[in-house]
């Protein structure tokens, strides 16, 4: 059995600001780490190994070259193989050209049974890219995975995690499902794993090595949205200020909730 | 093809250097005097328009154009569980007969199930100008792959121009399965849309975690698909029905799939502070649990739900349902308290069009302040007391 999963480097914090003049996004610190929900989705594959006979893992990341910093990661939490897909004619891609990169990179790789995404990421955000995975390689997916109950010779029973219930769902491999945390607890890197994996150079695969080489299908041109502006959350709004002694202040909460017929 | 293209005659170290502080996310290389762009760029154009004049440009697609007037009809996908349909459906209808009001384009409704003629019946009664109704007993259970043959049959029926669906967890793996059968753009989670006179939809959206806004388009592709969360839109007044029921024939589309729901297991019910009219929410200024128990006198005389920010629920202090936020619940009732929430925009998110916002918090600087109607600076260990107090001897006098 082979188990792909598709893991993404960003931005260590999400306290981004925007200059209101200039409309520059103004990050602090350049640093990046993996998505947290990726952490979930790489021990999930683990888990999904444990019950099958000989699967091997193998993760992907898409973006630039120093993207490869998560695949070393994976590598030393437990992952067998990982593979980077870097072209500059993958810049400015959304998610449907993010996910049909990673489609044909998958596809490159081939002989795959279970692809793992993590639920979201925490800068984009968008939650779309597993399921258009999906699509793109004509699989089932199962969405918010917490629970892998069984690994079958030719399905997955997983649970499912909805708002206010849960499901379980029987899934034919292929297929890709999506991790939620809560489920998993990550693994630490292991210092064993780092000293072996210390020399190994984390393959880059292009635009040219892909099935489908048609420019027109990636980054900003296979892209269908567009970002055209960025701007500051805003508000306006009339503020009443209340800064008294803790006993007025009592006082006057009591007074705002009776106007407004609570007391 | 569309791309930024750098015009090298202009670049030195000096530009570089700009350009490298400039781009938010570091796709600008610059070695052996020249300057390359990695597949780090998303294309926001920020070194074009705020990058040294001419250094930077964007070379627009010259690829054909779709033909925008073929396709009409601001279409609503109808969730619904247990006979019900998600209210998100209505709110959607609702915003949907907005931006028509600037296209003059038909409200559609597009609802696949198992008997649900009640449900096609009710999103009449909210001023929906034709249901599209996919019915039969496959249907019972909602099934992405399924369900997805059947919204791309009415998108190739119907040609809608707007496709909207609830940012529910279930439209959330819905919708960009749909969006990539029909090879279309999806704006996740828009908090915001507007609309073009040429059919254009504006879809703004909060990134990374709520901190910036972003102002999305899907200029060359159709339908225009979105997510929307519950509740950040008005469900529209009901009116005398006045639309169409269409049944579709489904026989001709696909039933594959490779999903068997075995087992739908409710989840002991919480009360869903979606819906409350009274919130108090709570921050990270308790310190204790214990300490929880300070708001019960109010919570009791405003029969307000008790809600709280995320690292309350890191803490294991509440249900992960408790939340208000961006990864957590939007609500939006008559009344919220805030005790002790510092207002990180992924907070804000969830409550800010709350009827009304009274925070409490030892610190002026906080970001919640100025969202607020009432913007109280205080402790809460030492208004709290008092606020209880008062409180029972209000009770005490009514009895
Ligand atoms: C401000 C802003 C707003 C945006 N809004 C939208 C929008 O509404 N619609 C849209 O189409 N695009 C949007 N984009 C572009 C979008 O963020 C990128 O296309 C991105 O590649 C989509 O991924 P995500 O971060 O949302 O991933 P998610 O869908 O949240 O990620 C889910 C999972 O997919 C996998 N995954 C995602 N990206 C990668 C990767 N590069 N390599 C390997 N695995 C990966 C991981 O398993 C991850 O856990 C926006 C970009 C910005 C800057
Ligand atoms: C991707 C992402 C998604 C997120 N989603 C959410 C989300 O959905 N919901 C959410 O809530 N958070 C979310 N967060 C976390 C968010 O960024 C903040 O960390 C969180 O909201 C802060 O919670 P807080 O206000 O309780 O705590 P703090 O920020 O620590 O604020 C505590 C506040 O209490 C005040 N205070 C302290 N003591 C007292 C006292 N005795 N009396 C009065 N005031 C006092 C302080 O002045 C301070 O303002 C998310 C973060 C990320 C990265």
């Amino acid at each position: 059995m082979k188990i792909i999963s598709c893991i993404k480097q960003v931005p260590a914090s999400s306290n981004v600001d925007v200059d209101p003049d200039t409309g520059v996004l103004i990050r602090d610190g350049n640093n990046v780490k993996m998505n947290p929900y990726d952490l979930y989705s790489l021990e999930a594959s683990y888990a999904i190994q444990a019950k099958a006979k000989d699967a091997k893992t193998h993760a992907i990341t898409m973006g630039p070259p120093s993207a490869s910093e998560v695949l070393k990661e994976a590598l030393f939490m437990g992952t067998d193989d990982a593979s980077l897909i870097s072209d500059r004619a993958f810049a400015g891609a959304d998610v449907l050209a993010t996910a049909y990169t990673l489609s044909q990179m998958i596809r490159y790789i081939g002989g795959y049974d279970v692809i793992v995404c993590g639920k979201q990421t925490t800068d984009g955000d968008t939650a779309q890219v597993g399921p258009e995975i999906a699509e793109f390689l004509g699989i089932p997916h199962v969405p918010y995975v917490k629970d892998i109950i069984s690994v079958e010779h030719d399905a997955l029973i997983v649970k499912s995690t909805y708002d206010d219930y849960e499901e379980i769902v029987k899934i034919k491999t292929p297929c890709l499902i999506t991790i939620d945390k809560g489920g998993f607890v990550p693994r630490l890197p292991s210092y064993k794993r780092k000293m072996s994996f210390k020399n190994n150079k984390i393959p880059m695969v292009s635009l040219k090595d892909l099935p489908d080489q048609n420019p027109d299908h990636y980054g900003l041109n296979g892209s269908p949205t567009q970002v055209e502006e960025i701007f500051p959350p805003s508000n306006d709004m009339d503020t009443v200020t209340i800064n008294q002694t803790p006993e007025k202040t009592a006082d006057t909460l009591i007074d705002i909730l009776k106007e407004r017929r609570y007391v | 093809m569309a791309y930024i293209k750098v015009n090298q005659s202009k670049v030195d170290q000096k530009i570089a250097d700009k350009l490298q502080d400039l781009c938010p996310f570091g796709a600008f290389d610059y070695e052996d005097a020249y300057l390359s762009i990695n597949a780090a760029c998303k294309v926001c154009k920020i070194c074009v328009t705020k990058g040294p004049n001419g250094v930077c440009e964007f070379i627009e697609d010259d690829r054909p154009r779709i033909d925008k007037s073929k396709y009409k009809g601001i279409a609503v996908y109808i969730e619904h569980h247990d006979n019900k349909a998600h209210p998100v459906s209505w709110e959607l209808i609702g915003k949907a007969q907005e931006l028509a009001k600037t296209t003059k384009e038909e409200i559609q409704a597009i609802l696949v199930g198992s008997n649900v003629e009640h449900i096609a019946k009710e999103a009449l009664t909210y001023g929906v100008d034709r249901v599209f109704v996919y019915d039969k007993p496959l249907y019972h259970d909602f099934n992405v792959e399924t369900y997805t043959h059947a919204v791309e049959h009415a998108f190739k029926t119907f040609k809608s121009n707007i496709i909207l669906m609830g940012g529910t967890p279930l439209g959330r793996s819905f919708a960009p399965r749909v969006a990539a059968r029909l090879k279309t753009g999806l704006t996740a989670d828009c908090t915001m849309l507007d609309i073009k006179p040429d059919g254009d939809l504006l879809q703004i959206r909060p990134a990374f975690g709520g901190n910036i806004m972003a102002k999305i388009h899907t200029p060359n592709h159709r339908p225009q698909l979105a997510t929307i969360r519950y509740k950040m839109f008005d469900k529209p007044e009901k009116t005398e029905p006045n639309g169409k029921i269409i049944h579709v024939d489904t026989a001709d589309i696909s039933t594959q799939t490779n999903l068997e729901l075995i087992e739908i297991l409710r989840q002991p019910k919480v009360d869903d502070i979606s819906d409350a009219e009274v919130i108090i929410a709570v921050g990270r200024a308790f310190k204790k649990k214990e300490d929880l128990a300070l708001i019960e006198p109010l919570r009791k005389q405003l029969n307000a739900e008790v809600a709280c920010t995320r690292p309350l629920i890191e803490n294991g202090w509440f249900d992960p349902r408790k939340q208000i936020g961006l990864s957590g619940r939007t609500v939006k009732p008559k009344l919220i308290i805030n005790l002790g929430i510092s207002g990180a925009v992924q907070f804000i998110e969830g409550m800010k069009d709350s009827e009304c916002i009274i925070s409490i918090n030892s610190d002026d600087d906080n970001k919640l302040f100025e969202l607020s109607h009432y913007a109280i600076k205080g402790d809460i260990y030492d208004i709290l007391p008092h606020l209880n107090d008062r409180l029972e001897s209000i009770l005490k006098g009514a009895s």
